[in-house]
């Protein structure tokens, strides 16, 4: 190796298993590398090839596949890829593909061999690579995911395309066909700057405007979407996918300040990631039938699989799951009213527990409501809407989401009532608590709209923000079923066992993990006043108030997002193993790296709950 | 020879293949008389198929009447792989004075120029990895032009070559790269085409080091990327030199 190569010698010595090679090794390797480029979305090894290279990531990104075209692994800067073809038969196993321009080096095959034969090291990197990654994910390295490491203005590919919001129905279609757009941004220009006002979709032109056969001069004004959701340019494309999932907008402005910088549509990300669970959403609006939302909740799994194997972390499956769990209800509901007609009365649908707080996983329940307007009359209107419930439950039930066992849900008719009512029970909770009657509406108090009148939720979400945090009573009694389940951990930072449906020693990674954790997070957000229905912007919101400590709060933070991200891995791995997925872990099970930090993990928990009972007053009973 | 081309000259003027055929008759330095008999491959070549060489001169300044070449550094290299086991690296002993900015630059220190070959003593090994190849660099003025004034004074000839500037296709693809008054004023940015620069728009890596391997490295790296964005592999080699 010429001296001057020093640069990219460094390079390789940064990274396994080329760090620990003795150097006259590793000046061999970097006098055999040949080095190629290539661009971004380009072929490196199609399967079946002769395998002939290993393959060092200098720079950029590879995807490598599945022969059946799943992914299977992305590979970044220090990484090795190619391994697989050497070690079997010199054919290709997995094809690469470019997911960045990225710059490659490619060490041959007999330096390879020659690594493999004096290089114990390098040998067994290779080797158990191989094994571990294909034995199991659990093992798998923290790699971050494209989504959430990529600024959505790397999804803008052209200047908003805008009109005045004074322009007619007509004037504004034109824009859009002749820009070809499927969004078109509406600016009030009456200051010195133009200002957003609103936002007219591909979609809104066919359901609002031609389905009503409005005529071609309507103002526009009248039926845009008015302030439209949209998001910061300094955001992660995975945000921008949230606050699609989660407000049900396929297209969304992106802001400098007031500035508009640039719109990205839901495609926009599909295109990008087009194994996101964004396309599976947008599939599920296409549907026309049951039938057919039953057929695509059989990809619901797979798209679960998909983002653990794209190591996601637990906030974006969560709110990804729930987001997909929402669409079926919308379109559901959407269906139903198509069926019976429209609703005598307005209404808002409700979401609760964890679809609410946007933690759904694959293995859930139904949990739902129903806000009717105060101008409800039980006799004319509650036929329509038992028919209405009775139809989203069912579908839900057809496509996965179980009955609710406690009878949580808007076919119940105490969950179906006039929004003065659900108030009136809300400030009964609070006014007036009882331990037991707390623990079966503990579930209310992650609330979410998800169609109708949404405002009616959010009126109910700021009674509770607003009474919540004035009842001492209501706190102590929240707090003491909070301590109700306690994490599955000895005095000697033991697992402490139990046995369960097939008499398996395991402990339940959701009753005694994300559960308990879910449920103090709960009441210190609340006694804070806070609206946020989400753990982590819960978190987030008590941080603000100074309730507790950054440190506690980040311990928290973590202790949360391990245990819920090994339950998901958890539940992942018994998919991909055929086996229904669940939440009671083996301890044998867990790598040692694992079992480590869930000790120190729910360890955590155990702090907080002392805390918890500290705080709130929670030991004593106070049910005077 | 300057690079200005002489109209008069019936040689220079000829297809780069012929024109090495007719300068290896003329030529009477047997170094150079081989250089030409290698050969030059057809302008209808695919660059796919062309056997290229990165090839990158430190100097103590940038007029080739005044200053001198203190490193070479080449790679040998094709679209499908740059060589490193074939890299190599000579720092020589320049005619002129090395100015104190230069080393500054290039790390090279007086002691590493006393002990350095003169450049006719490295010929015969430099020549070695050229025969053949189509040379690419960063910037063709300094690599052609010092190495003409270069062979000149040592073999009493100079030396003809086609290149694939990198530099020259960015200043191509850039033509508006200085923004005027008004748009800078707009707050529009200048693009570079300097090779780190250059670099940057391909999701290249950047190297610590500066030495005429690692930059020659560095070209035929860009080269690559280029092609592969701008062009394709099928595009002849005739569309790219100069």
């Amino acid at each position: 190796m010429q001296a001057e190569l020093i640069d990219i010698r460094n390079h390789l010595a940064q990274y396994p298993p080329f760090d620990e090679m003795a150097e006259e090794m590793l000046d061999r390797v970097v006098g055999d590398i040949e080095v190629v480029y290539f661009k971004a979305g380009s072929q490196i090894l199609e399967f079946g090839d002769p395998s002939s290279w290993l393959f060092y990531v200098r720079s950029g990104a590879v995807e490598i596949y599945r022969r059946s075209g799943e992914l299977y692994n992305r590979i970044s800067e220090g990484e090795v890829f190619g391994q697989f073809g050497l070690l079997m038969n010199r054919k290709v196993r997995f094809p690469a593909k470019a997911l960045e321009d990225s710059l490659l080096y490619k060490i041959p095959y007999e330096t390879f061999q020659y690594l493999w034969e004096n290089d114990d090291g390098f040998a067994d990197f290779v080797e158990v690579e191989d094994r571990s990654r294909l034995r199991s994910a659990l093992s798998r390295r923290e790699k971050s995911n494209q989504l959430m490491t990529s600024k959505v203005t790397r999804l803008i590919s052209r200047e908003p395309v805008s009109a005045p919001c004074t322009v007619r129905l007509q004037e504004a279609a034109r824009i859009m066909t002749e820009q070809g757009v499927s969004a078109l941004l509406l600016m009030d220009e009456e200051g010195d700057k133009p200002l957003l006002k609103g936002i007219i979709t591909d979609r809104d032109l066919r359901t609002r405007a031609l389905s009503e056969a409005l005529a071609s001069e309507t103002p526009i004004s009248d039926i845009m979407s008015k302030n439209p959701i949209s998001i910061r340019s300094s955001m992660f494309i995975f945000e921008a996918m949230l606050t699609m999932l989660h407000n049900n907008v396929h297209h969304l402005p992106v802001m400098d300040r007031d500035e508009v910088r640039g719109v990205i549509a839901l495609s926009d990300i599909v295109k990008y990631e087009s194994q996101s669970s964004l396309y599976l959403v947008s599939n599920i609006y296409h549907q026309h039938d049951v039938k057919g939302l039953k057929k695509i909740s059989e990809d619901v799994r797979d798209s679960f699989v998909r983002m653990v194997n794209e190591d996601a972390n637990s906030h974006m499956i969560g709110s990804a799951m729930a987001g997909i769990g929402r669409s079926f209800t919308q379109r559901l509901l959407e269906l139903g009213e198509e069926k019976l007609g429209p609703p005598p009365v307005p209404y808002c649908f409700m979401a609760l527990g964890s679809m609410a707080r946007d933690e759904q996983l694959v293995v859930t329940d139904q949990d739902n409501a129903m806000i009717l307007d105060d101008s409800f009359v039980p006799e004319e209107h509650d036929e329509y809407f038992m028919a209405l419930a009775k139809f989203v439950s069912d579908g839900l039930a057809d496509c996965g989401y179980t009955y609710c066992t406690g009878d949580i849900m808007a076919t119940n008719k105490k969950w179906r009532q006039p929004l003065r009512v659900w108030k009136d029970y809300f400030t009964d909770w609070i006014d007036n608590p009882k331990a037991e009657a707390l623990l079966n509406s503990n579930i209310f108090f992650d609330l979410d709209g998800i169609y109708g009148e949404t405002e009616f939720a959010e009126q109910l979400k700021t009674l509770v923000a607003d009474k919540a945090s004035n009842s001492q009573r209501f706190l102590a009694m929240l707090a003491r079923n909070a301590l109700n389940r306690t994490p599955p951990i000895g005095f000697f930072r033991t697992f402490v066992l139990e046995e369960d449906g097939k008499h398996q020693k395991t402990f339940n990674l959701k009753r005694r993990g994300t559960a308990p954790l879910s449920d103090l997070i709960r009441v210190h957000a609340l006694a804070c006043g806070s609206r946020a229905q989400n753990s982590f912007e819960r978190l987030k919101a008590i941080g603000n108030t100074k309730l507790l400590l950054d440190d506690d709060l980040g311990n928290l933070r973590d202790a949360l997002e391990f245990i819920s991200i090994v339950r998901i891995r958890h539940q992942a791995l018994a998919i991909e193993a055929d086996r229904q997925p669940d939440n009671n872990v083996r301890p044998e099970d867990l790598s040692p790296f694992e079992r480590s930090h869930l000790k120190d993990a729910f360890q955590v928990v155990s702090g907080a709950q002392k805390f918890l009972k500290f705080r709130y007053n929670a030991g004593v009973a106070r049910n005077v | 020879m300057s690079n200005e081309e002489t109209a008069e000259n019936p040689v220079t003027s000829l297809p780069w293949p012929e024109q090495f055929g007719a300068l290896a008759e003329q030529s009477k330095s047997p170094i150079l008389r081989a250089f030409y008999e290698s050969g030059c491959v057809s302008p209808d070549t695919p660059l796919s198929e062309v056997p290229l060489v990165a090839l990158d001169f430190e100097t103590t300044g940038l007029d080739a009447t005044r200053h001198s070449i203190v490193s070479i550094g080449l790679v040998p290299f094709t679209l499908d792989g740059i060589e490193l086991g074939k890299a190599r690296h000579w720092i020589v002993r320049p005619k002129l004075p090395l100015h104190q900015t230069s080393i500054t630059i290039h790390g090279i220190t007086h002691s590493d120029i006393d002990n350095a070959p003169d450049m006719k003593d490295i010929l015969k090994d430099l020549f070695a990895c050229l025969n053949g190849r189509v040379p690419v660099v960063h910037y063709r003025n300094i690599e052609r032009t010092f190495f003409d004034v270069a062979l000149q004074w040592r073999l009493g000839e100079g030396i003809r070559f086609p290149v694939i500037d990198t530099m020259a296709i960015e200043a191509h693809l850039h033509p508006d790269r200085n923004p005027s008054r008004w748009q800078k004023l707009m707050g529009k940015k200048p693009v570079s085409i300097r090779l780190a620069d250059s670099r940057l728009r391909y999701g290249l890596p950047h190297y610590a080091a500066h030495n005429a391997l690692i930059d020659a490295v560095a070209t035929a790296e860009l080269l690559q990327a280029q092609v592969l964005h701008h062009f394709s592999r099928e595009t002849r080699v005739a569309d790219l030199w100069l």
